[in-house]
């Protein structure tokens, strides 16, 4: 009991600033920097707020539109890429298997900074610079992913294989039949994550996009603070509004999303 | 067994050339098919990563900024690495990178601590798991905005709380170049402890529960039980927390570019934050490409020395 409560007041430190950011969002703006904080508005505004920050001046809605919409493809493709590498790798045996995942896992290693430039002028040269479709492919084939579901694939009795293989199915069919519907937990573990990771992401579209339609809400984010400077109110409405759908996400998910980090879930 | 199966193999083979063809073809087909799951994954690789880190490794021996033609280029050899030598702001980087990953040991630190309370009884375990982690899902951004205010020097809460408690003039904090660094450091810290804490709790949860009540029959108190059981048995686990959070700390970037942008007076430049600035700002491919030279020696010394511990330092 005493733990309970001694972990309780570390939580809320965790958690202060969330409140903070929540309850800023729903004052009005004079009352924002009061002392002693009033956690609790004394002045309501919140819909107010929230209605500006969505349906004001600054096309917001797109802005998490284009987010939904790269986010949700690159979990998709990503999660299909990295399955069917994984099954390749796992449940196929063939001598240039090995020593081509030696070479995918040895990318793994390169901090993804360090590959930056190039990237941006290959981009450039295959006109992929400034697209959603450029954003998308380049979280699109993860390691980690590969690795992660390989563990799993690797989990799965080869007898189960041998014996779909004796009755006549081909990989493609063992695969989409047998293999898949058995890892399909830690598909979603791995896309959650991968979700999460896409949402969050700020420095693939702060190099990679340049049109103001196109942005995402991270980029969307840190405009609208430096537009909104000297309105508080709005831009924490703004930030609960971003870190809203991965909440939602998160708390759907919360086993996966732990297993997953349990797992090894590394960053990437 | 190999031997074995080969001769056994061989003694087919021998005696059954149609079976022979038979199964050659069907090697042929499982490496095909093998080559076609892995195909959409290592064609993206190559062209998204191995490439690009390939031309990374090329373009850091040139002299070119890439709004102008290709035909500018010019390779200058070792000149780019010379000239980081002598750069004020990469040095800065460098040490701010080492001083940045202080924040790994006190995260993991912090992190055991809260991961060994909540493994015990206590109540309402899902909360805290989810109190705990909401840093690390939340998006930098959003976050460090919220840090932003949270910091203000005249208004914000943080100091307004110190200047009740009688503290008249508190740091500026992040417009400080004393305490820039640090205010990062501490944000950057209430993010990772989650990951940690996650990684901790499970790695706690392996350890065989017989250990505990051996020890318990013995008489030994909580303080000897962490000594002797708990911490040699997730050592494993504070090792990768250790390295996986040193390379994370090379690549912090958004807390920077949202918050200070390597400012007041590069205190929170980091590598990473300079191969952007040199890169995406002046356009100077090569020199940018140096420095993601030396990043990716770090990364890869780094890893070299996880290989090496994980097999003296580590016991499984």
């Amino acid at each position: 009991m005493v733990s309970t409560i001694i972990l309780f007041f570390c939580s809320i430190a965790f958690l202060l600033p969330f409140i903070w950011m929540l309850s800023t969002s729903l004052k009005i703006e004079a009352d924002v920097f009061k002392y002693p904080i009033e956690w609790i508005p004394s002045r309501w505004n919140g819909i107010a707020n929230y209605q500006e920050v969505w349906f004001g001046e600054q096309p917001f809605y797109l802005y998490y539109w284009n987010s939904i919409k790269v986010a949700v493809l690159t979990t998709v493709i990503s999660a299909t890429v990295s399955a069917l590498a994984a099954y390749g790798f796992s449940k196929v045996r063939f001598p240039a298997g090995s020593w081509l995942f030696l070479v995918v896992l040895a990318t793994y290693m390169v901090p993804p900074q360090a590959s930056l430039v190039p990237q941006f002028i290959l981009y450039r040269y295959l006109g992929l610079f400034d697209t959603h479709i450029g954003l998308i492919l380049l979280g699109s084939f993860s390691v980690l992913g590969t690795f992660m579901l390989r563990q799993f694939f690797i989990g799965i009795h080869n007898d189960f294989i041998d014996a779909a293989k004796i009755d006549g199915a081909g990989h493609w069919r063992i695969f989409w039949r047998i293999a898949l519907p058995i890892v399909r937990p830690a598909v979603a573990t791995y896309a959650i994550l991968r979700f999460i990771w896409t949402w969050n992401d700020y420095q693939n579209p702060l190099i990679f996009l340049r049109t103001d339609a196109l942005y995402t809400i991270q980029l969307a984010m840190q405009k609208f603070t430096t537009l909104n400077g000297s309105f508080y109110t709005l831009i924490m409405a703004a930030a609960v509004s971003a870190i809203l759908p991965l909440l939602i996400v998160f708390i759907l998910g919360q086993k996966h999303v732990i297993d997953g980090i349990a797992l090894g879930g590394v960053k990437g | 067994m190999a031997s074995k199966q080969a001769a056994s193999v061989e003694e087919w083979q021998q005696h059954d050339t149609s079976k022979n063809t038979k199964k050659s073809r069907i090697e042929k087909n499982e490496s095909l098919a093998g080559l076609l799951f892995i195909s959409p994954m290592f064609i993206g690789i190559s062209v998204i990563v191995l490439f690009p880190i390939v031309a990374t490794f090329i373009l850091a021996f040139a002299d070119w900024k890439f709004v102008t033609g290709i035909d500018q280029l010019q390779w200058v050899g070792f000149d780019n690495f010379r000239a980081l030598l002598d750069d004020e702001k990469f040095i800065k980087s460098i040490i701010n990178n080492a001083v940045f990953i202080l924040t790994v040991p006190i995260t993991m630190i912090i992190a055991l601590l809260l991961a060994v309370i909540i493994d015990k009884n206590v109540y309402l375990k899902s909360y805290f798991k989810v109190a705990f982690f909401m840093p690390y899902i939340s998006s930098v951004v959003a976050i460090a905005v919220v840090w932003q205010v949270l910091f203000h020097p005249s208004q914000g809460p943080i100091n307004q709380v110190l200047m009740s408690l009688g503290i008249d003039n508190p740091p500026t904090w992040i417009s400080d170049p004393n305490f820039a660094l640090i205010s990062l450091m501490t944000i950057h810290i209430w993010i990772s402890i989650g990951f940690s804490l996650i990684v901790y709790i499970a790695g706690l949860q392996s350890i065989p529960k017989e250990l505990y009540e051996a020890a318990d029959i013995d008489g030994a108190n909580s303080w000897y039980k962490f000594k002797s059981i708990t911490f040699p048995m997730i050592s494993p686990t504070s090792f990768f927390l250790l390295i996986t959070g040193i390379i994370a700390s090379f690549k912090v970037f958004d807390l920077i570019a949202v918050l200070t942008q390597g400012g007041p007076l590069n205190s929170t430049t980091m590598l990473v934050w300079h191969l952007y600035e040199r890169a995406f700002l002046e356009l100077d491919v090569g020199y940018a490409s140096a420095i993601a030279v030396v990043l990716f020696l770090f990364v890869f010394l780094i890893t070299i020395i996880q290989w090496i511990g994980q097999k003296k330092w580590v016991n499984y």
